[in-house]
């Protein structure tokens, strides 16, 4: 086992920590720095709730290894309110009920910023297909895709 | 004795019920605050893993842990040596918890180890030793009730028969409950008849696979068959799906020298946990404290245990808290996936179309051990229609696959996927409308259901008459489009619930639920607690308490946890009334019987009763300390009357005639709630359930190699509906109240992913002229339709036939 | 397991060939990560490439492209150029899992997975595209074609890295398309694939073709037969019918739990088909 000592900023704040080669960032967040927001449902990349963005780059954290931070940005669903105001979508996926257990929904909350920051004015096919890789077994994504079309309207108004 | 519960008035209105507030757990889960059950750690904490047996069936001779005890970091190993049998009732659970004499299934844990990391847990797992005889195996269902089969459990003796004394009594038996013995006469046509390819004759009295048979119904069905002008008999095939949570199983669990222990871990019945748990591990129930977290999803399939008992066992051994988690892969190969089955239907009705009779047989796995939905599914097979003469036998078979656990309306999609075909089948035969078939049969109240009681008021009618009026049903389609309609059922359960609400010294409002809060259920108890009070919906704050602070509480399953513990709320809130009356009588120094509760306000009954101000919930509650003390109100019951519900869906579907894929292009939900404490929760219910039932109908399904080894244990090739797979489902709610609840809810949970197989089937079949009799209708399968559809029609050509 | 980070080709080399025991290059991680979690591969050394500023670019060469082995897929389809030229080979990439994998996943790293059912691999097949590999003993150039030997192998000796892809000009009259089979809309593994790109004339016939066929053998297919059933045809229904056949009957294809044989023998026709008619409207502009 060899110990990778990584110095790397999450959600603005500079962080340093240990790790073995071979864990992963998700291991890293959810184990070594208390950050539980971001879930493992499968660990293969295949499910999205692990889902963070690195260098503004939307990716599984489960892909990424916790070495691999190094000198980077990391920012999780823990960075997307600011102090005490909820992010937009946060109120939105709310109002429309489009979380019933609300395992999935902080990847879904990062991926969906990450689709408006790319695209202010998604459509319904758009925001389907940006978030394919996000899995969601409770609400059949109706409501989800509501609660980002109209966050999406109220985001561009109040630019 | 009769619940005196007091419903409200017809055409009552709510103030709170039938919005859609937010709900209290929101801001949790969408700032990742909120702990689930892997989200908990405790200092010097150790994790734990499980060695899982890579055969499908197989003897353990023996298990040698020494290697794996003597690595450095390992603080504790647990197998079967660690557990005692006990409770004859929990024999099943325990063995499939950790196997015993045989391993059952590729995945059923044979040891746990636990230690300072990770990496170091794996690592011992491989230093484990297991001598193990491999043994036969048998993954099909009716591979297994074939006479050579291998057997599973040589004490498991088929139940539900009754014994003939004779070899020629036998084979008449036989015979009539539906089986014949010439393997060459099934296979010649697996689509007709119920013959069991292979040879099975039910007996009792050696060991086999099959557990149990069930019959339910009423008449004659030969006799109604007999009075048919179209008979439609079809045999279907449904493979194993998982409910497919985004949340692995985890716990933490944490056991002292004392024998006390805490156990925190997602579940829907942490008080069922407790009793369990307690038991295994021979310690008293009330030494187990059990934490409910947050849970990533459940549908039935955390109904039961898996990783807890060896996490208890494991922290009781090393001293330590110690954390488990199943990996995805566990979770497919290792917890309770649904049954897969065979589906026999057979129809008849008259010219005007009128059932005359309706038969079905279904044979369903539920894994290693009894105890597979097919009782349900018999009886919920027939439910959505008015009978006359209706059998539904039921086959309980035990393969060599993961213990079954519960999958939202257990059973019953797989038997209507069988029903609604064929009734869709039929109605084109005779040239009726589907629609007006359903109609003309559909069950209402009055009606003696298929499988026993009459149904009171009940809101089969109205959906179908429902979608007739929806503007889906008569909305265009384009090429290689169809549309599907289907109904479907499901009982609703009651069952042990407890809340107690407590009230603050400002006015505000603590509510203690049992039941997990698997859907958004905590908002809707606020809001019948919110209503009953008077209060604004903001001044309740119900939370799910632990298992030392309430009674027992059946789990979240069967669709109760609104309707119980709501009812629980309903009368824990008319209780707290009460006591708030008798409050202000004393205050006033008047009667208590001469106070009534009005709009949050105690008020006097009448001018008789004296000239005073109303006194709020908090006017009273500021001074509880000087009228006699904390102010609360409980409920405990086994509750009843649960409403049945009934739905019909409406599916559109689009099939790719070069490549049979196929995809969903419009959908909708039209469902009896009784009536719909918060809307959005209901809809959402609908519109998951139609999820996962289009799932089922397309893609999903558990593919095992000739070695009895599961093959696509991830979401990868497990293949779930992604967001773009689905069109926007669209929701109807229906309320035709429950007598059996105060504001007449029903449960709303279970019965929207029982149509889906059919509607989605039925679509096909309107799209690409393919009757489809397997599940899933995988691309693959589709096409070969096609083609074999096109091959008949050519030959027909070629014969001179139109 | 120890992990390095070289920011020069010629160390992460170095890196690999000293190994003595398991050594894996690291771009995107999404096949390396799954293989490591599912204990399938226990690497000793990984060599993280994403270091190497070469790696990470896009560079114009030749009137066609460069791409270093470490650019993800997602850059790909936000490079105007390259879609534009490529369009078939960007749509092939952008194909690859989801989003979250896009953000990671390299076509270099598709192409030495060497799985038989890669999504960039037909597309790039189909392109003529070549790999420029580095080791010990230097430089040298491979068509994409001969880089997967079987399925998971690749003929990459030992210490030897790609360091980028190269997609060459097109002439006029050029387009290129992918097209792949998967039950789902998104998220499956292709259970067929297939690459087509041609270059037409201006008379209106086909002077060039390429089809490539992905799922339906140990490794990706190029399908000269079905390229010559375009070849000089107007790419009327007759050549695509001939297309069609020529590639169900190139498929030496398996069951197993993501198709059937004759699914992808039906399906690779059916697909290939598409593919060319797409590919001509790109070049034709019609």
């Amino acid at each position: 086992m060899t110990s990778v000592h990584v110095s790397t900023t999450i959600n603005g704040d500079a962080v340093e920590y240990l790790c073995d080669a071979e864990e992963t960032l998700l291991d890293v967040l959810r184990d070594r720095l208390a950050l539980t927001g971001s879930k493992e449902g499968c660990g293969t990349g295949d499910c999205g709730a692990c889902s963070v963005t690195l260098d503004g780059r939307l990716v599984c954290s489960c892909l990424v290894l916790g070495a691999e931070a190094e000198g980077r940005t990391v920012n999780t669903i823990e960075g997307i309110a600011q102090g005490d105001k909820l992010h937009p979508l946060q109120r939105k996926f709310i109002e429309h009920a489009a979380l019933q257990c609300g395992i999935c929904t902080p990847g879904f909350l990062v991926a969906s910023k990450a689709l408006l920051e790319k695209n202010p004015d998604p459509t319904e096919t758009e925001i389907r297909y940006w978030l394919a890789g996000n899995l969601c077994r409770c609400t059949g994504y109706d409501k989800i895709v509501r609660a980002v079309t109209s966050a999406a309207a109220e985001m561009r108004e109040t630019r | 004795m009769p619940l005196d519960i007091k419903p409200v008035a017809p055409g009552h209105t709510f103030t709170i019920v039938g919005t859609r507030p937010l709900r209290p757990d929101g801001l949790d889960k969408v700032t990742g605050r909120a702990k689930f059950g892997a989200d908990m750690t405790a200092p010097a904490m150790l994790i734990g893993k499980i060695l899982r047996s890579p055969h499908a069936h197989a003897r353990i001779r023996s298990i040698d842990v020494s290697k794996a005890l003597a690595l450095p970091g390992v603080k504790a190993v647990v197998t079967r040596d660690d557990f005692k049998e006990g409770d004859p009732d929990l024999r099943d659970v325990l063995r499939n918890v950790m196997a015993r004499d045989k391993a059952l299934y590729e995945g059923h844990a044979v040891a746990g180890v636990a230690a300072t990391s990770a990496i170091i847990a794996r690592k011992a797992l491989k230093l484990i030793k297991v001598d193990y005889e491999v043994l036969p195996h048998v993954t099909d269902v009716e591979a297994a009730m074939r006479a050579d089969a291998p057997v599973l459990h040589d004490d498991l003796f088929t139940g539900g028969l009754e014994e003939p004394t004779d070899n020629a009594a036998a084979a008449a038996k036989a015979e009539e409950i539906g089986h014949v013995e010439d393997a060459k006469e099934a296979e010649s046509d697996p689509h007709h008849g119920k013959s069991l390819a292979g040879g099975f004759r039910p007996q009792s009295s050696k060991p086999s696979n099959v557990a149990k048979r069930h019959e339910f119904g009423h008449g004659d069905v030969e006799k109604g068959f007999a009075k048919a002008d179209v008979v439609i008999e079809r045999k279907f095939k449904t493979e194993a799906t998982h409910q497919g949570y985004i949340e692995p199983h985890a716990c933490l669990a944490s056991m002292g020298s004392d024998g006390q222990g805490e156990l925190w871990g997602c579940t829907q019945g942490h008080y069922m946990v407790r009793n369990v748990c307690a038991q295994l591990l021979g310690m008293d129930v009330s030494k187990l404290r059990v934490t409910a977290s947050e849970i990533g999803g459940g549908f039935g399939g955390k109904t039961t245990v898996f990783l807890e008992p060896v996490a208890l066992a494991l922290s009781r051994k090393s001293g330590k808290p110690v954390k488990m988690a199943m990996s995805r892969e566990d979770v497919f190969r290792a917890s309770g996936p649904t049954s897969s089955a065979t589906v026999w239907v057979k129809i008849g009705a008259t010219k005007a179309g009128r059932i005359t009779a309706a038969e079905c047989e279904l044979k369903l796995q539920g894994g290693a051990f009894p105890g597979s939905p097919v009782d349900m599914a018999a009886m919920a097979a027939f439910a959505c229609y008015d009978l006359e003469n209706v059998k539904a036998v039921g086959w309980d078979v035990v393969v060599n696959r993961p213990k079954q656990a519960a999958y939202r309306a257990p059973g019953a999609p797989i038997s209507a996927f069988g029903v609604e075909s064929v009734i869709d089948e039929l109605a084109h035969k005779l040239g009726i409308d589907p629609l007006d078939f359903r109609l003309k049969n559909a069950a209402k109240e009055g009606t003696k259901s298929s499988y026993g009681p009459t149904f009171g008021p009940i809101g089969l009618i109205p959906t179908l008459e429902a979608v007739k009026n929806h503007p889906h049903y008569k909305a265009k389609l384009g090429p290689n489009q169809g549309r599907g309609i289907a109904a479907g059922f499901w009982f609703n359960f009651g069952g042990q619930t407890c809340v107690s609400l407590n009230i603050n010294v400002d006015g505000t409002v603590a509510l203690a639920l049992g039941t997990p809060d698997i859907g958004g259920s905590r908002a809707s108890m606020s809001q019948m607690a919110a209503e009953e009070l008077g209060i604004p919906y903001d001044k309740v704050k119900a939370i799910i308490a632990d298992t030392s602070s309430l009674g027992f509480n059946d789990i979240t399953e069967g669709s109760r946890a609104t309707f119980s513990s709501g009812l629980a709320t309903i009368q824990a809130a008319r209780d707290a009334i009460g006591k708030l009356c008798g409050r202000a009588a004393q205050i006033w120094g008047i009667p208590a019987e001469a106070v009534v509760w009005e709009k949050g306000h105690a008020k006097p009954s009448g001018a008789n009763a004296g000239n005073f101000e109303p006194l709020s919930l908090a006017d009273i509650a500021k001074t509880a300390a000087n009228t006699g003390g904390p102010i609360a109100g409980h409920f405990e019951v086994n509750a009843e009357g649960a409403g049945v519900s009934f739905s019909t869906h409406i599916a559109d579907a689009e099939v790719d005639p070069e490549t049979g894929r196929t995809q969903i292009t419009r959908y909708t939900v039209i469902q009896d709630a009784g009536k719909a404490i918060h809307p959005s929760y209901v809809e959402g219910q609908y519109q998951g359930g139609a999820a996962q039932g289009i799932g089922w109908a397309l893609n999903e399904e558990y593919i095992y190699g000739a070695d009895g080894k599961l093959q696509n244990a991830g979401f990868l090739d497990y293949r779930i509906p992604v967001a773009s797979d689905l069109p926007m489902i669209d929701t109807v709610i229906l309320e035709i109240p429950n007598p059996g609840h105060p504001y007449g809810l029903r449960g709303v949970g279970e019965t929207s992913i029982v149509p889906p197989l059919a509607a989605v089937a039925n679509a096909v079949t309107a799209a690409a002229g393919v009757r489809m009799l397997e599940v899933p209708m995988s691309p693959p399968r589709i096409l070969k339709a096609i083609g074999e559809q096109k091959a008949g029609k050519k030959k027909a050509k070629a014969n001179g036939k139109s | 397991m120890r992990y390095e980070a070289p920011n020069s080709i010629d160390k992460a080399v170095e890196l690999l060939a000293a190994e003595k025991g398991l050594a894996f290059v690291l771009a995107g991680g999404t096949d390396l990560l799954v293989r490591m979690k599912s204990g399938f591969v226990e690497p000793d050394l990984v060599v993280d490439v994403k270091r190497i500023e070469p790696l990470r670019k896009i560079v114009a060469e030749a009137g066609g492209f460069r791409i270093g082995a470490a650019v993800p897929a997602s850059e790909l389809g936000e490079h105007k150029a390259l879609k534009k030229l490529w369009p078939g080979v960007v749509e092939a990439a952008n194909l690859i899992g989801s989003t979250q994998i896009q953000g990671r996943a390299t076509m270099t790293g598709n192409m030495c997975n060497a799985s038989p059912a890669a999504d960039s691999v037909p597309a790039l097949v189909a392109a003529g595209a070549t790999a420029t590999i580095v080791g010990p003993k230097g430089r040298r150039e491979l068509p994409v074609e001969e880089v997967a030997t079987a399925p998971g192998k690749t003929s990459l000796a030992k210490g030897e890295i790609v360091e980028s892809l190269f997609l060459p000009a097109r002439p006029k009259l050029s387009g290129d398309a992918y097209l792949r089979f998967i039950p789902r809309t998104e998220m499956d593994i292709a259970v067929v694939g297939a690459g087509v790109s041609l270059t037409m004339g201006e008379d209106g016939t086909c002077k060039a073709a390429r089809v490539s066929l992905g799922a339906v053998a140990a490794r990706v297919l190029l399908v000269k037969e079905a390229a010559a059933a375009l070849i000089g045809s107007k790419i009327d229904d007759a050549a695509l019918d001939k297309l069609a056949a020529a590639c169900s009957a190139a498929c030496k294809p398996i069951d197993d739990k993501r198709g059937t044989k004759d699914f992808r023998i039906e399906v690779a026709g059916v697909l290939a088909r598409r593919a060319a008619v797409i590919a001509l409207k790109r070049a034709t502009g019609k």
